[in-house]
């Protein structure tokens, strides 16, 4: 039956094509969210068992007994599981966290209410995108269930390791991983071509481009480098999975295949990806920082082409990863180069948002402490980046716990604060009531510390030599002094799960108990706060119109310290 | 989609100067399936470079002819596509059904063609496992031959509907963006065709 998405029909459809089945963007982007939240909390647990291995090594792990066949034990954590809690927790943190949180939770329930429009651009191929993504999310952890486990070849997937059962005991389990992505991949094309086309065609007349909102930019640019970056990777996963399943040998070295072509093709998409995450992180900030600044976003355009020139710069910096790989020396240099250089427009927007904040009326909010920790800590992660670009620093560094600690500092930065700023801003408009402040604040101060707790130590952990991967530390003497640092991590890192509590009651509290909201809560310019809260189907009552740029706060010649998009200027003060 | 949904963004033009939604959707489409012949096409050269003698070999049993004759088959039914949608435009709706329909047994007959050179290469021994080569021939055919027989599936849609003349008023412009699918279709094949069949 042919349901008109476009129509304000919402109250008239049935409880399946409203909650479930929608086409809404907005019930979908609450769909995305609620998934990767719970997806957070899977690969936060397996974090938890990861840790406690490599603190208490080979001792029962509190909880952890009803894990069933094949990963059967009593607690105690086999090395091969232990490969496969490594494997899934990246997988799941990279491509089931963060993205289906930043560009499918955010960017779906966003893009269509910041360019004024009533709906993305194919709202049917925005639902098949979710259900594509759920069965990619289901097919995940089925993996855990079959026999042999899942993958553990690393979140990377290398081969021999991926191709050949023997390495690593691991069957089925590498197959249905190959599977997962492949739709999840489906599924964020689909999403991508919405995100473009209905941030391009389908903007509100008056919003030109250089007036869209910077988490729109930020969007667009990360659903362009996705675009264009997993297209080698399909290919590569297509003959992995030839490799797999008929035979074939293109990764297999010993049957004339070469394994480095799959490195190659992973990381090719597997750098960019990392953009296509921090980019929307730092969108969900840019927008936080001047609503509680009272203050117009510092170097608008500069950001948009910093925006632009990383995702150009992505492309060419894949090699860094292999600088150790035995991949042809000569390349090292320029992939030097090229990483290196991608921090310049990271340092311009980090800039830009110091300089957004400097003598602002500040208003401490939780989304703006989380949108400050953000900044906080990406500019750990960024420093720390240049020293994993230089060759030969990354040469000794190679898969260390260096090198965990630096991307968790910029990942972490842009999925867990960069998004837990973004959900406690727009939960307003998500669900019309507002969250609590003290939980916010609270979860917010456990989440700060325990996470410089966890990750901060991890780069002395990394230069004093322990691997990224390794089973036990303790089976080597010279790690063996790090030990105390290894059980302060896990300490540290079980304060942080559990500083997540208060999110998790806060968040369902306030969907039916918080107070309520109102249109615009945070006295915001963008278009999104002038649709009612939450949203009907269909967003605005009267389709919005634009006047200026979405950051005009504190301008001279206003009554009031901002200036919505949607409201013309005053005759008297024009 | 709907031809109600449809309708209904259409509504909602764009703002001046920019393209129509549905075009725009489908031109990313196409660009992310570049990059994935891309990978293939960059793995197959690379590979191949680095191993010219053992490779040309193989690469002599491919059958040319067959694969010169797809070619033109392939071209030829891009021309009948452009034609179907030079009649859409001038509203002969007779005439864009016929060349629909020929573009449908167009793509037919490429994977007819390519039916028989699969057995009788596979009935020679030349497997997908008799080599590298033979692994990226049909990886790489194999692939192509999938988005030939979409494209069969979506054209001999619009077929249906140009015949039973439901593709008007509202939906005729999704003949262009299937042609857009199609011609992209067929230069994949220009790539693949000297890659695979003349570079021995």
């Amino acid at each position: 039956m042919a349901v008109d998405p476009h129509t304000h029909a919402g109250p008239h459809l049935s409880f399946w094509r409203r909650y479930i089945f929608s086409t809404d963007h907005k019930v979908i982007g609450k769909q995305y969210l609620f998934l990767s939240l719970f997806m957070a909390l899977v690969g936060g647990l397996l974090a938890y068992m990861m840790r406690w291995q490599l603190a208490w090594p080979e001792t029962a792990i509190p909880g952890a007994g009803w894990i069933p066949e094949p990963t059967a034990f009593d607690g105690v954590i086999p090395p091969e599981f232990y490969n496969a809690l490594v494997t899934m927790h990246g997988t799941i943190m990279v491509f089931f966290v963060a993205m289906p949180l930043l560009l499918g939770g955010l960017g779906n329930f966003l893009i269509p209410l910041m360019v004024g429009a009533s709906d993305m651009a194919f709202p049917r191929l925005n639902m098949m995108s979710f259900w594509t993504f759920f069965t990619a999310s289901m097919v995940l952890l089925a993996s855990f269930f079959v026999p042999g486990g899942a993958a553990a070849a690393g979140w990377t997937g290398y081969p021999p390791l991926s191709a050949d059962p023997t390495y690593t005991g691991v069957d089925w389990g590498i197959t249905l991983w190959l599977l997962a992505l492949a739709l999840e991949f489906a599924s964020f094309l689909m999403g991508g071509i919405n995100f473009l086309t209905t941030a391009i065609s389908m903007r509100a007349p008056g919003l030109s481009m250089m007036r869209l909102p910077l988490m729109v930019w930020m969007q667009m640019s990360a659903a362009v480098v996705f675009m264009l970056s997993v297209g080698p990777l399909i290919a590569g996963a297509v003959l992995l999975l030839l490799d797999r399943t008929a035979g074939t040998s293109f990764f297999v070295a010993t049957r004339g295949g070469d394994p480095l072509l799959w490195q190659h093709l992973f990381w090719f998409f597997g750098h960019p990806e990392v953009y296509v995450i921090l980019l929307p992180g730092l969108g969900a900030i840019l927008e936080v920082l001047p609503v509680f600044s009272r203050k117009p976003v510092f170097g608008y355009r500069p950001i948009v082409y910093a925006a632009i020139a990383a995702s150009v710069l992505s492309f060419i910096v894949w090699a860094h990863h292999m600088f150790v790989s035995g991949m042809n020396f000569k390349l090292v240099m320029p992939f030097s180069i090229t990483t290196i250089l991608i921090s310049v427009p990271f340092t311009l927007i980090v800039l830009a948002m110091i300089a957004t904040i400097w003598r602002g009326a500040l208003r401490f909010t939780t989304p703006m402490l989380f949108a400050l920790g953000t900044l906080g800590v990406f500019i750990v992660g960024g420093l720390t980046g240049i020293f994993l670009g230089s060759a030969p620093a990354d040469i000794f560094l190679h898969d260390t716990a260096f090198v965990v600690a630096h991307f968790h500092y910029t990942l972490f930065s842009a999925v867990i604060f960069g998004g837990f700023a973004g959900i406690y801003y727009w939960f307003p408009k998500m669900f019309g009531r507002l969250m609590n402040e003290l939980l916010g604040k609270i979860h917010f101060a456990f989440t700060f510390i325990g996470f410089n707790l966890v990750f901060g130590p991890m780069f002395l952990l990394g230069i004093g030599g322990q691997m990224r991967r390794i089973y036990n530390p303790m089976q080597y003497d010279f790690l063996k002094p790090q030990q105390p640092l290894n059980e302060f991590i896990t300490i540290a890192a079980i304060i942080l799960l559990l500083g997540q509590l208060p999110f998790i009651i806060n968040f369902f509290w306030s969907m039916f108990r918080g107070n309520l909201a109102g249109r615009n809560p945070w006295q915001a310019n963008t278009l999104e706060w002038a649709a009612p809260s939450p949203p009907p189907h269909g967003n605005f009552e009267t389709p919005p119109r634009v006047y200026h740029s979405p950051y005009g706060y504190s301008q001279p010649g206003t009554s009031e310290d901002w200036l919505p998009q949607y409201q013309p200027l005053e005759k008297s003060t024009a | 989609m709907s031809t109600v949904v449809t309708a209904e963004i259409r509504a909602e033009s764009p703002p001046a100067g920019v393209m129509a939604i549905g075009k725009m959707g489908i031109w990313w489409f196409l660009a992310s399936e570049i990059m994935v012949f891309g990978g293939l096409i960059g793995s197959y050269v690379l590979y191949r470079l680095a191993s010219a003698g053992a490779w040309s070999e193989m690469a002599h049993h491919v059958s040319t002819g067959i694969g010169a004759t797809n070619t033109l088959v392939l071209l030829t039914s891009s021309l009948t596509m452009v034609l179907a949608h030079a009649a859409i435009e001038d509203e002969k709706r007779g005439r864009a059904t016929l060349y629909l329909g020929l573009t449908v047994l167009g793509g037919l007959l490429f994977l007819g063609f390519k039916a028989i050179e699969y057995t009788t290469e596979i009935s020679n021994g030349f497997t997908p496992l008799a080599g590298t080569f033979w692994s990226f021939y049909f990886t790489m055919t194999g692939l192509h031959g999938l988005h030939v027989l979409a494209g069969i599936i979506w054209i001999f849609a619009l077929f249906l509907m140009a015949a039973r003349g439901t593709l008007w008023p509202h939906t005729q412009q999704r003949v262009e963006y299937a042609g857009l699918y199609w011609h992209f279709v067929d230069i994949v094949w220009i790539f693949l065709f000297p890659l695979l069949y003349l570079s021995y």
